[in-house]
C-alpha cells in the first residue's frame, strides 16, 4: 500500500488529502490554519487523516505541499532585507525600472511608486563589465567588491542579490563575487541573477534575483521546519512543494529557487481542476477561481494548463515561470459603489476584505458588497447547511439599498441584480483575456469554478460565454490538496540565445535544446527522479526579428529544424494576430522542462443515485431572478448521489462553496463527485 | 466631405437603456480599446510603437465622436477633408496632419481609420494613429531639427483607402513604403493597427448582436450624456464665473536658434460653457517645433484634468465638448499655417501637462502639481557597421529619454520615469545586443529634482559609448527654462548633453540637433531634467533627507537646500539643522510663492551662454499683419 499527501494551507483552513495510490481512496481532514506557524495545523491535519484511515505517519509515501508563504512574504512586505550588488554604473536599476508609470495620461498624478525590494541605500555597485556577447570588457576588481561587500556587512543584509550587466552571457564574474561573499557575509543566501534567471533585460532579471532572495529566508525557515517536524513526527516520505508552474519540486530545489513558488497556491487550483475536470471527461477548460477580493481565471488546454513567463503578485512583476493565472480585482468582498458625478454603478476596486467584509456577515461592515447583492437576491440563502457563517439578510438589504436609493433604481433586489450584472461584465473581462484575446473560442471550453464565490457566478458566465459544461468540483480546498496530490515532480532550465534564424544552423537548435535538457534532468535526478522515468517536454520564444514580444512554441522534440519552428511560429502569429510577416525569425529564449511520472491515483465514484435528487432536499427558498421572484430548492451537496439531476432554479450548498443553477439550467451530479451545468434546452448550449 | 454608402435603409429609433446595461457597454468598450493597444504593441517592429507605446486607440459613435479612447482624433475633422464615398470594408489611412484637422500633429504619425458597419449601417468608427520611426525624409527618424517645410519631413500621406472594400491597395502601399528607410517596420506596425481598429469593429459588432443596435447607438448617446451632465457639474463648482485664469510656460527653442516660444493659456467661464483661449501664445516657429493643436484635443487634455479625480473609472469620451469653447489663433505656435514644419511637435504635446496643471491647479490645489518631464525627448543613432560579420549592414536607432517626475500633493516625485502613460525604456542589454555601442551609466543625478516638502523626481544620465562611426539625432528641451516648483517648491534643474571624444576633448550638444558625426568610443551624456519641487523644502522630514543622502538621491551638499545638515556618518545632525532651518526661515518672505519658475527669462537669456555653453536663442515676435 502506497499513500500521497496533498497539504493546502489557506487563510482559514487547512486541508489534508490522503490518496491511497492503487484504489484511489480518499480520507480528508480539515483543520484550522495556524498563521502563526503554519506547520502546527499542517501536523495537525495529517494526524487527523492518517488515524481516520487507520494507518500509521510511517506508511506517507509523499507529502505534496503548495505554499502561500513566499507569496505573503511580498503581499505583506515581511521579507528579508536584501542586499544587491550590481555592475559600476547601474545602481538605481530598481529606483528606475522601465520608467513606467500606471494609468491613464493623468496617471502620474495619482500613482504612488512602491519601495523597490532592495533599499537603495543597501545596493552596492562593482567595477567590472561584460559586453552582450560575452566578452569580458573590464576584469572584475576583486578588491573593489572586498570594499563594496565590507558596506553591507554592517548593514542588517539577511540576503544578497547579485546581478551584473550581460551576466545571461558570461557568468563567471557573478559566480566570483558569491565566492567572495561566502568569505565576507558568511551565512548570508546569495542568489545570482545568472542561476535564477540566464535572461536579457537587466531590470526584469535584478528583480527576479531580488524578489528570490527576498522570500528566501521564510521560505528556507518554513520547508526545513516543516521537513523536520514531519521527520520527528514519523513521516518517513519525502516533502515536495509545488511550484507556480503546477509541477512540484523537492523541499531542497524549492529552498534554492523559491522566485519558482510564488503562485504556488493558484497553481495548486488550477493543476486540482485539472484533475477534477479530466475525470469527467473534459480536457480543455477554464478555471474561474473567485474570492474574496479577488478572481483567478485561467486556460487549460488538453489537460496542461497555458505556462507564462511572468509572475505577478501585488505591484510586483518577475520573470518566472508560472501558470498562465489572470488577476481579475473583484470578488464577493468587492463593494458596489455610486460616484455622485455620474451616478454610474461601479463595483470595486475596493474591497471590504475580510474585515469587515460584506454587511451580511454582521462583523461592522456597512457598504453593499458583492455577497451582500447574492444575499438580497436570496443566491445565498442565510441558513446555509453546515455554513461556516451565519449571514444577515436585513443588513445586507439596508446595505444594497444604498446603491437603488443613489442610482435611482426601485427596490434593493434591482440593484443587486445590478451589482451581479456588473461584477460579472469584470469576470467576463477576465475571462475574455484568456480566451478570445489569446485566439480560442471559449465555447470550445467548459468552465470549471471552484473558490467561494466562483460556482455562485459560474451559471451567468457561462450563459455570457458559451463554455458549457461548468464544472463544480467538490469542496475548493480539496480541489487545491488534489492538485498537490496528483502532480508530478518538474524541473526547468532556461537560457537566453537571441540569434536570427539565418544566423542559426539546426543543429545549433538541438545542441542548445539538449543542453538545456540534461541541465534540468540531472537536477531531477538529484530529487530522486531515476532519468528512465523522466519526460522532456521543450519551449522556445520566437518572435519576427525587431518585434518586442515574443511568442512562446512548444517545441514537439529537440530535433525539430528551424523551418519546422518559424513554421509553428507563423501558424501562431497568425492566430493571435492575423497576419504574418516576411521578416527573419529570431529564437530568444529557450527552455526544457524535465516532469517526472504522474502518480497513479485512482479514482473514486459516488454511490449511484436514482437521478431523483428530492433526499438532498433542503428546504425550499425564493430567489430573485431577471426581474421575478420564483421559488427555489435548496439542496444539501453532501447527501447528493451520482446521476442526481438537480433543475433550476436551485442553489446546492456545502460547508465552504455555493452553487447556484439558473432557471433553464440543470447540474447533474457526476459519479467522481463534481456537478456538471448545462443548459435544459440545447439551443443555448 | 466623405459620403458614406449604407445598404440598410431606415434610422434607429432611440430607446431607453437601463443604468445596468449602460454600464455593461461602457465596460466593454473599455475592454476593446484597451485589446486594441494590445493587438499593436505585440505586433510592432518599429521601436517607437514597440517599446515606447506610442499610438492611441478610439472607438467612435456613427458621427465620429469619441466614446473610448485617450486622445480625440477627430474622425468628423478627418472626415471633412476626405473627397470621396466610404464602405464597408473600406479602411483608410494618412499622415497628412494638414489634410484632417490637426487629427495627428505630425507626419511621423499614421493614422487608420476603419468604419465599422453592422447589418449595412455604419455603427461606429474606430481608428487608431502609432509613431512610425522612420517615414523617409533627409534624416533617419525623419526629425530634421533645421525643417521649415514639412516637405523635409518625409512622404505625407494624403487620406486615401489603403483597403478598398476589403481589398489592398498594393500599389499605393508598394509606393509608400518605398519613401521610408525601414520598409519592413512600417509594413508591420501599419498591419497591426489595421488588426487593432479591425478588433475593435468585431468587438463592436458583438455588442450590437449582443444588445440590440438600438440599445448600443442609445447607449452611446448616454455615455456622452454622461459626461457632459459631469463636467457641466464640475465646470460650476471649479471655476468662478466670469473671472480669467492664465498660465504661461515655454518650449526653449525650435532647432534654428529661436527661442523661448511663449504657450500662453487662458480660461473664462461663464454661465455653463468656459472658453480655452490659447491667445497670446508666440507666433508660429520658423523650425520644426510647431503642436499644431486640433480643438478637441485640447479639450480632452483639460477634462482629462478635470474628470479622472472625480470618477477614475469614467470612460472617457466626447459627451462634454459642446461644454468647451477653444481659440487658437491662426500663425500661432499651435496653428501654424502650411506647410509650416512640423516633426518636432514632441515638447509642445508634453509640456501640455505642465499648461494644464498650472492653469488648472490655481484654483483647485488638489491638482496643483509642480512641473516635471513633460516632454519626451528623442534620441536616434544610426549608420553602418565598418567591420565584424554586419559589415556594410545598416543600424537606426531611435529612443526616448526619461527624467524627473514632479513633487505631486501625493508625494515625491518618481525619478527617471515618464510622465506620458505606457512608456517604458528600452533595456541597456537589449540595446548592447542589436546596436553597436555599450552605456556606462544609466543612473539619476542627485539634486537635480527640485527640493520641496515632497522632492521632484531627479533626472537621469545615460551614458552611451559609440562603437561604430555614425551620426546622432537629439530632441530634447527644457534646457534653458526651469521645471518650475509649486507652493514653495524649488525648481528642478534643467537638463544638459555633452560629448566626451575618444581624443579627450568634451563638447556641449544643443538640444536639438540631426546629422551630427560621432565616432568610435566617444561617449554622449545624455542627461535629462528634474521635476519641479512641491511644498516648503524646510518643512520635509530631517530624517529622509539624510536617507536620501545616504541612498545617493541628495548630495550632503543639496540636502543644505532643505536645511538639513548630514554629518559624516550619514545622520542628521539635529542641532545644526535647526539652526540652518531658522536661518533660512529668516531670510525669505513670509508667504511662499505658489510658482517658482526660476530666474525671469531676460536674466536667462542673458546668462544663458555662461551657464548651458550654448549660444542664447532670439525671442520670436509677431510680425504685424
Amino acid at each position: 500500500m502506497s499513500y500521497r499527501l496533498g497539504v493546502d494551507v489557506g487563510g482559514t483552513f487547512t486541508d489534508v488529502l490522503l490518496v491511497e495510490e492503487g484504489s484511489g481512496v480518499t480520507w480528508r481532514a480539515k483543520t484550522a490554519s495556524t498563521p502563526g506557524d503554519q506547520a502546527v495545523g499542517v501536523l495537525n491535519g495529517i494526524g487527523q487523516v492518517c488515524a481516520a484511515a487507520g494507518i500509521g505517519l510511517a506508511e506517507v509515501g509523499q507529502v505534496l505541499h503548495g505554499t502561500t508563504i513566499a507569496t505573503n512574504a511580498i503581499l505583506e512586505g515581511k521579507g528579508a532585507s536584501v542586499g544587491l550588488v550590481t555592475t559600476k554604473g547601474f545602481r538605481q536599476v530598481l529606483q528606475i525600472g522601465r520608467s513606467y508609470v500606471p494609468g491613464g495620461l493623468a496617471g502620474w498624478i495619482i500613482w504612488p511608486k512602491p519601495e523597490p525590494l532592495a533599499a537603495l541605500e543597501n545596493t552596492v555597485e562593482v567595477d567590472e563589465r561584460v559586453g552582450s556577447d560575452g566578452t569580458v570588457i573590464r576584469q572584475l576588481d576583486e578588491k573593489d567588491v572586498r570594499v563594496q561587500l565590507a558596506k553591507l556587512a554592517g548593514a542588517g543584509v539577511e540576503a544578497l542579490a547579485v546581478c551584473l550587466i550581460n551576466s545571461f552571457a558570461e557568468p563567471g564574474h557573478e559566480r566570483r563575487i558569491a565566492e567572495i561573499a561566502a568569505e565576507l557575509l558568511p551565512g548570508v543566501p546569495v542568489s545570482l541573477s545568472c542561476d535564477v534567471l540566464p535572461e536579457l533585460r537587466e531590470y526584469e532579471r535584478t528583480v527576479t534575483t531580488v524578489a528570490n532572495g527576498y522570500v528566501q529566508p521564510q521560505v528556507k525557515k518554513y520547508v526545513e521546519n516543516l521537513a523536520g517536524q514531519l521527520r520527528e513526527g514519523g513521516v518517513s516520505g519525502e516533502l515536495a512543494i509545488l511550484r507556480s508552474d503546477g509541477g512540484l519540486s523537492a523541499a531542497h530545489s524549492a529552498i534554492d529557487a523559491p522566485v519558482t513558488l510564488l503562485l504556488s497556491g493558484p497553481a495548486g487550483g488550477v493543476t486540482g481542476a485539472a484533475w477534477v475536470a479530466g475525470q469527467c471527461g473534459y480536457r480543455d477548460f477554464i478555471t474561474f477561481d473567485m474570492g474574496g477580493t479577488s478572481t483567478d481565471i485561467a486556460l487549460v488546454r488538453d489537460l496542461s494548463p497555458r505556462i507564462g513567463r511572468e509572475t505577478e503578485v501585488g505591484d510586483l512583476k518577475v520573470r518566472a515561470s508560472s501558470v498562465d493565472v489572470r488577476t481579475v480585482g473583484a470578488g464577493g468582498g468587492s463593494i458596489a459603489h455610486v460616484p455622485e458625478l455620474t451616478k454610474a454603478l461601479r463595483v470595486g476596486p475596493q474591497s471590504a476584505g475580510a474585515a469587515p467584509g460584506p454587511a451580511a456577515y454582521g462583523k461592522g461592515g456597512t457598504e453593499p458588497t458583492v455577497t451582500d447583492a447574492n444575499v438580497v437576491l436570496g443566491y445565498l440563502p442565510s441558513s446555509l447547511a453546515g455554513g461556516e457563517i451565519a449571514l444577515d439578510p436585513g443588513a445586507a438589504r439596508t446595505a444594497v439599498q444604498s446603491v437603488a436609493d443613489a442610482i435611482g433604481l426601485e427596490s434593493a433586489e434591482a440593484a443587486a441584480e445590478g451589482i451581479i450584472d456588473i461584477v460579472n461584465e469584470n469576470m467576463l473581462g477576465g475571462l475574455r483575456l484568456v480566451s478570445v484575446q489569446q485566439g480560442f473560442d471559449p465555447r470550445d471550453f467548459a468552465l470549471v469554478a471552484f473558490g467561494g464565490a466562483g460556482p455562485l457566478h459560474a451559471n451567468a458566465l457561462a450563459k455570457l460565454t458559451g463554455a458549457w459544461p461548468v464544472i463544480v468540483p467538490p469542496s475548493p480546498g480539496v480541489l487545491c490538496a488534489l492538485g498537490d496530490a496528483t502532480t508530478s515532480l518538474r524541473d526547468e532550465s532556461a537560457r537566453t540565445v537571441l540569434a536570427t534564424f539565418g544566423d542559426l544552423g539546426d543543429g545549433d537548435l538541438k545542441a542548445i535544446l539538449n543542453e538545456l535538457a540534461a541541465e534540468a534532468g540531472e537536477r531531477l535526478a538529484g530529487q530522486g527522479v531515476d532519468p528512465a522515468d523522466q519526460t522532456t517536454s521543450y519551449q522556445v520564444d520566437v518572435r519576427y526579428h525587431g518585434q518586442g514580444f515574443e511568442i512562446p512554441i512548444p517545441v514537439p522534440g529537440s530535433a525539430t529544424t528551424l523551418p519546422e519552428l518559424a513554421a509553428l511560429f507563423d501558424a501562431e502569429h497568425e492566430r493571435l494576430f492575423s497576419f504574418l510577416l516576411t521578416v527573419d525569425h529570431e529564437l530568444v529564449n529557450a527552455r526544457a522542462t524535465v516532469t517526472g511520472p504522474l502518480p497513479t491515483v485512482g479514482v473514486v465514484a459516488l454511490p449511484e443515485g436514482s437521478g431523483d435528487p428530492s433526499a438532498a432536499l433542503a428546504g425550499t427558498h425564493r430567489l430573485h431572478i431577471g426581474g421575478k421572484s420564483v421559488a427555489a430548492q435548496i439542496y444539501d451537496r453532501g447527501r447528493l448521489r451520482a446521476g442526481d439531476d438537480v433543475r433550476g432554479p436551485a442553489v446546492v450548498t456545502e460547508m465552504d462553496s455555493t452553487t447556484l443553477v439558473l432557471p433553464g439550467h440543470h447540474a447533474v451530479v457526476h459519479p467522481s463527485g463534481s456537478l456538471l451545468l448545462n443548459p435544459l434546452n440545447a439551443e443555448e448550449a | 466631405m466623405a459620403e458614406i454608402i449604407e445598404t440598410a435603409t431606415g434610422r434607429v429609433d432611440p430607446v431607453s437603456v437601463d443604468p445596468v446595461t449602460l454600464d455593461l457597454i461602457e465596460n466593454g468598450l473599455r475592454n476593446a480599446r484597451y485589446e486594441m493597444d494590445e493587438v499593436l504593441f505585440r505586433t510592432a517592429l518599429s521601436p517607437g510603437i514597440r517599446e515606447q507605446h506610442d499610438e492611441f486607440p478610439l472607438i467612435g459613435d456613427p458621427s465620429g465622436k469619441m466614446v473610448v479612447g485617450q486622445f480625440g482624433l477627430s474622425v468628423p475633422d478627418f472626415l471633412d477633408g476626405f473627397d470621396g464615398t466610404i464602405e464597408e470594408g473600406d479602411v483608410l489611412l494618412t499622415s497628412d496632419p494638414y489634410a484632417c484637422g490637426a487629427a495627428i500633429s505630425h507626419a511621423n504619425d499614421w493614422l487608420v481609420v476603419m468604419p465599422i458597419f453592422h447589418e449595412g449601417r455604419v455603427v461606429g468608427w474606430a481608428s487608431m494613429f502609432g509613431h512610425m520611426s522612420d517615414v523617409g525624409g533627409k534624416t533617419p527618424s525623419s526629425m530634421p531639427t533645421d525643417a521649415r517645410t514639412i516637405y523635409e519631413e518625409g512622404v505625407i500621406i494624403p487620406p486615401f483607402k489603403l483597403y478598398r472594400k476589403g481589398e489592398l491597395s498594393r500599389d499605393a502601399l508598394a509606393i509608400i513604403l518605398n519613401q521610408v528607410r525601414m520598409p519592413d517596420w512600417n509594413r508591420a506596425d501599419l498591419n497591426g493597427l489595421v488588426a487593432a481598429v479591425r478588433t475593435a469593429g468585431r468587438r463592436v459588432t458583438e455588442m450590437c448582436d449582443r444588445f440590440g443596435t438600438a440599445t448600443y447607438l442609445s447607449a452611446l448617446d448616454a455615455l456622452l450624456q454622461r459626461n457632459y451632465e459631469a463636467m457641466r457639474v464640475l465646470l460650476a463648482a471649479v471655476f468662478e464665473d466670469g473671472k480669467t485664469i492664465s498660465f504661461t510656460d515655454y518650449i526653449c527653442d525650435d532647432g534654428v536658434g529661436n527661442g523661448p516660444y511663449e504657450l500662453k493659456l487662458s480660461l473664462t467661464r461663464t454661465g455653463e460653457k468656459v472658453h480655452l483661449d490659447f491667445t497670446g501664445s508666440s507666433p508660429q516657429a520658423a523650425g520644426p517645433v510647431n503642436y499644431y493643436i486640433n480643438e478637441n484635443l485640447a479639450r480632452m487634455f483639460f477634462g482629462i484634468y478635470m474628470i479622472t479625480v472625480a470618477d477614475p473609472q469614467i470612460l472617457w469620451n466626447d459627451g462634454f465638448y459642446p461644454l468647451v469653447d477653444v481659440t487658437i489663433p491662426d500663425g500661432s505656435y499651435w496653428k501654424p499655417r502650411y506647410p509650416a514644419a512640423l516633426s518636432g511637435r514632441n515638447h509642445g504635446i508634453g509640456r501640455v501637462f505642465d499648461l494644464f496643471g498650472g492653469l488648472l491647479g490655481q484654483t483647485n490645489p488638489a491638482l496643483l502639481n509642480a512641473a516635471g518631464f513633460s516632454s519626451s525627448p528623442h534620441f536616434m543613432y544610426s549608420g553602418h557597421y565598418t567591420s565584424g560579420e554586419r559589415k556594410g549592414e545598416w543600424f537606426q536607432l531611435y529612443s526616448i529619454g526619461f527624467g524627473g517626475i514632479p513633487g505631486r500633493p501625493l508625494g515625491d516625485g518618481p525619478d527617471g520615469h515618464s510622465l506620458w502613460p505606457s512608456f517604458v525604456n528600452i533595456p541597456c542589454e537589449y540595446l548592447e545586443s542589436y546596436y553597436p555601442l555599450r552605456i556606462e551609466r544609466w543612473e539619476t543625478i542627485a539634486d537635480t529634482g527640485g527640493p520641496g516638502l515632497n522632492r521632484g523626481g531627479n533626472g537621469v544620465d545615460v551614458a552611451y559609448v559609440f562603437g561604430e562611426p555614425g551620426e546622432i539625432a537629439i530632441h530634447d528641451d527644457r534646457w534653458l527654462t526651469y521645471p518650475w516648483g509649486v507652493n514653495g517648491g524649488h525648481p528642478g534643474t534643467r537638463g544638459t548633453k555633452w560629448i566626451d571624444r575618444a581624443d579627450g576633448s568634451r563638447e556641449v550638444i544643443p538640444s536639438k540637433i540631426h546629422g551630427f558625426p560621432v565616432s568610435e568610443g566617444d561617449v554622449l551624456h545624455f542627461v535629462t531634467w528634474g521635476g519641479g519641487g512641491w511644498g516648503d523644502p524646510l518643512e520635509r522630514g530631517a530624517g529622509l533627507v539624510a536617507l536620501e543622502v545616504r541612498r545617493g538621491l541628495v548630495t550632503v551638499e543639496g540636502a543644505r537646500r532643505y536645511g538639513v545638515v548630514v554629518a559624516d556618518d550619514g545622520a542628521v545632525d539635529s542641532a545644526a539643522t535647526a539652526a540652518l532651518r531658522e536661518r533660512m526661515r529668516v531670510g525669505r518672505p513670509a508667504e511662499l510663492p505658489v510658482f517658482d519658475m526660476g530666474p525671469p527669462i531676460e536674466e536667462l537669456l542673458a546668462r544663458c551662454e555662461e551657464e548651458t555653453g550654448l549660444p542664447a536663442p532670439k525671442r520670436p515676435v509677431w510680425e504685424a499683419e
